[in-house]
């Protein structure tokens, strides 16, 4: 008994003050960690509170400018992910590292062979990997092309990848972001298997019901400082939270309005298969005062919706209806014209010109109209008014001649969502508004989007995060490979229900 | 009929095979650095330089062999520039490439003029001869054009059978492959993408100077300038329209070649009534069809032309 505490309580993993700049963010300071044998740790905090920078550096992707990591009671030499993976450390990154063009096989036995070797031993990889997917439960086909698999199924490789090295420690970076909850329950699953054959886990997320769930101790950081530790069992969620925000935060008040008239409708929509999954046949109404959710997985066809309703993509058969009237000629400027603002997806590549300025950023929408004098741009009206924006949507920056790109990303969603929100649109594209932000950041988000609703715009809310959809909309409707579910009302499905036609069993069709 | 007829004769297919064998030690470099992931323009002027480091290194009174393996040196050490600067330092594939490609160009007429002074006309060296396959040199037609060639010629087959064993069979090609299609891949399993990369390109650079030494050491007997003549960048789009394959760049390649040597002859043929011009632009005209054709399809290394910067933000 006294062994077994003993082997309970064996550290394999210690970080201790590790401390990293960038410039003059600090983004990890003096953090130390711990990791048991047979744990699942979550390190939980907001985006920016340094949790993937700590995992990069202890993967040795980055190096700390002080502090040092032990692994199994050996000091790990920094900046060598080599080094981490000889000491059994396999990390599964956010953004899968796989190669599309190899297959599952070669994916994983990648950089495993002496790379001098005449040969590459399928055989040999072939046979391990199948052992190894039957002892964890991870059936994958390992000639199949990476390119083929579903995002699950990815990640199913990388955890592969990692075991098929060894690893007694693994490292998971935000690994539910991108699955269906089904596909979340399975990888839970996967993870009390792996620990109960003594690996030791590290879970990095900011969704609290997750850490909940799986883990068994929590470290939370914020603002790249350690900020608690808490066993699951003995702590809640609210908890969490305020120690991950620092303060209390309100959740939405989202009370629902009465149904105005319809604003946008999508009658039968279908479109070409130019960027990603089409559209089949889609019904859609969007109503004054009403968020109206968009659930689903990505990339089942959120984007050509989305491109749909900012005038990218037109309708290859169907009628899109703008108030009760078919819009001739359907571009991006009609689509404005039209009081239909945007929030796109990507703030980067396409919300925003990263080498210009703020006040530039915030008139490129309307600087033909209402920023232009005798064909120039009025400058001192544009300044003023993206010293306005700055000032009504409390957005952090120096000045407005300062260049977009560096600003954060909240604050840069801010100026975005002003500059859709100002001039009173009557429609509101919001795509997956909140990705990447801080709790403040997204509460704020919520909290416009519920005003610009109240006030009678139509809300097209558009995030593959589920909670989101869920705490924000009046009615949902379930996106899956290009086919849109009926609406339904809060409450009218649970999320086991919703998370089945997610994953494209049942959709209900209107 | 005379159209037809020129295909059947062996010295046709003997040219075709000449012809394609520079293009095939070219197409088989770009395409190793490619598929690390780097666009390599310096291919033109490393090229250049090959064929005259070959040359003269024989003029000098070096054996033919020896020429070959200075040669690829040559390319290697301009691979090593083009690598250092796109890789470690992260500068731009295009303006790197065709900055190697002017660089290496005027060094190498610039050594030229340097080490023969006073000649007007070149100088002429002893080539590689033709060495028949005995046994299977006596097929008709095909034993001619397949099996009565140079060494050279020969080995330029052979380094497309290695160049396609190495990419697919080895962890060697597993890992370039991987590093010209997500090197976060390679260097999440421990492998350094700058080192691969790098030894890519040095590789593919050492390949492409050979297939400028073939120009002077086995399809002609001296350098002259402009003998390159746009040859590396029929190599760049041999690598397209094979998809990025070495078996499907050979057919590529040999499909060139042949278009090339068929124009030449009917040049002799019709040449009378048609403008000889026109002839020329013939290879070029099918090879733009051609790639249009084949290359929508094609799907390239997907970290093709973007530097890889390891960590820091």
């Amino acid at each position: 008994m006294a062994d077994d505490t003993a082997r309970q309580a064996q550290t394999v993993l210690r970080l201790s003050g590790i401390t990293k700049r960038f410039g003059a963010l600090t983004a990890n300071d003096a953090i130390d960690l711990d990791l048991k044998r047979g744990e699942i740790v979550a390190l939980l905090g907001e985006n920016g509170a340094g949790k993937t920078t700590l995992m990069n550096i202890l993967f040795g992707h980055y190096v700390a400018d002080a502090g040092a990591i032990e692994a199994f009671g050996k000091p790990l030499p920094p900046g060598d992910p080599r080094a981490a993976l000889g000491a059994g450390i396999g990390m599964v990154h956010q953004h899968f590292t796989l190669a599309d063009n190899l297959t599952v096989l070669e994916n994983i036995a990648l950089g495993t062979q002496s790379i001098w070797s005449p040969r590459l031993d399928r055989t040999s990889a072939r046979a391990r990997i199948a052992r190894l997917s039957g002892e964890f439960g991870l059936s994958i086909d390992p000639s199949r092309a990476v390119s083929d698999l579903a995002v699950g199924e990815r990640q199913r490789v990388e955890i592969l990848k990692a075991l098929y090295r060894d690893a007694r420690i693994l490292i998971l970076d935000e690994p539910t972001a991108v699955l269906t909850p089904g596909e979340t329950e399975a990888l839970f699953a996967t993870l009390k298997l792996l620990v109960a054959q003594g690996l030791s886990i590290i879970f990095i997320s900011h969704k609290l019901k997750e850490v909940m769930a799986v883990a068994d101790r929590v470290v939370v950081l914020r603002g790249g400082r350690l900020a608690g530790e808490r066993r699951t069992a003995e702590t809640t969620r609210q908890e969490l939270a305020a120690l991950m925000v620092g303060q209390e935060v309100a959740l939405p008040n989202a009370a629902p309005r009465e149904a105005g008239p319809v604003l946008l409708e999508l009658r039968s929509v279908s479109t070409a298969a130019t960027a990603g999954t089409p559209l089949r046949d889609v019904a859609l109404r969007l109503h004054g005062g009403v968020i109206t959710g968009i659930a689903g997985v990505s990339g089942n066809g959120q984007a050509a919706l989305a491109g749909l309703l900012s005038g990218t993509l037109s309708p290859r058969s169907g009628q899109l209806l703008v108030g009760d009237a078919a819009p001739a000629g359907w571009s991006p400027c009609t689509a404005l014209d039209r009081g239909i603002a945007r929030i796109p997806e990507d703030r980067h590549a396409v919300g925003s010109i990263a080498d210009m300025s703020v006040t530039e950023n915030v008139i490129s929408e309307r600087y033909r109209t209402e920023f232009s004098r005798y064909g120039m741009i009025d400058w001192a009206a544009a300044r003023r008014f993206a010293e306005r924006l700055i000032a009504d949507y409390d957005v952090k920056c120096p000045s407005p001649e300062t260049r977009i790109r560096l600003l954060s990303g909240g604050n840069m969603q801010k100026l975005i969502l002003g500059r859709a929100l100002d001039p009173d649109p009557v429609v509101i594209l919001a795509n997956q508004p909140t990705r990447g932000l801080d709790i403040g950041a997204v509460a704020y988000v919520h909290a416009r989007l519920i005003e610009a609703r109240d006030r009678g715009a139509a809300v097209l809310l558009i995030s593959e995060d589920l909670d989101e959809v869920l705490s924000l909309s009046d009615r949902v409707h379930v996106i899956a490979d290009g086919e849109i579910s009926r609406p339904f009302a809060r409450g009218e499905k649970s999320i086991s229900e919703l998370g089945e036609m997610m994953a494209g069993h049942g959709l209900e069709v209107a | 009929m005379e159209f037809f007829d020129i295909l059947f004769t062996a010295s046709f297919w003997v040219a075709a095979i000449r012809i394609a064998s520079p293009l095939i030690f070219a197409t088989m470099g770009e395409l190793i650095c490619e598929r690390a992931g780097v666009l390599n323009l310096g291919i033109e002027g490393i090229m250049v330089a090959g064929a005259f480091a070959g040359w003269v290194t024989v003029y000098a009174g070096g054996d033919l062999w020896t020429g070959v393996a200075v040669a690829a040196l040559v390319g290697a050490a301009f691979g090593l520039v083009h690598a250092t600067l796109t890789e470690p330092f992260g500068l731009s594939q295009h303006v790197v490439g065709i900055g190697i490609t002017l660089l290496a160009t005027s060094l190498t007429y610039f050594t030229y003029r340097i080490v023969l002074p006073q000649v007007s006309s070149p100088p002429r060296i002893e080539p590689f001869r033709n060495w028949a396959v005995p046994y299977l040199s006596d097929i008709p037609v095909v034993g001619p054009a397949l099996f009565n060639q140079t060494p050279l010629t020969y080995l330029a087959f052979v380094t497309v059978a290695v160049v396609a064993w190495v990419l697919y069979r080895t962890p060697l090609g597993l890992a370039v492959r991987a590093a010209g299609e997500n090197p976060s891949a390679v260097e999440a399993q421990g492998l350094s993408v700058t080192g691969i990369r790098m030894g890519a390109v040095m590789a593919g650079s050492a390949l492409m100077a050979v297939g400028g030494a073939f120009l002077t050491m086995s399809a002609f007997n001296s350098f002259f300038f402009e003998m390159v003549n746009g040859r590396g960048w029929i190599c760049i789009a041999l690598v397209v329209f094979g998809s990025w394959r070495p078996g499907k760049a050979l057919v590529g390649a040999l499909l060139f070649a042949a278009f090339d040597a068929y124009q030449i002859r009917l040049q002799q043929v019709a040449g009378g009534i048609v403008p000889y011009q026109a002839f020329l632009m013939m290879p070029y005209l099918l090879s733009i069809v051609a790639l249009v054709l084949v290359a929508r399809r094609a799907s390239y290394p997907r970290a093709l032309m973007i530097p890889y910067q390891k960590g820091e933000r």
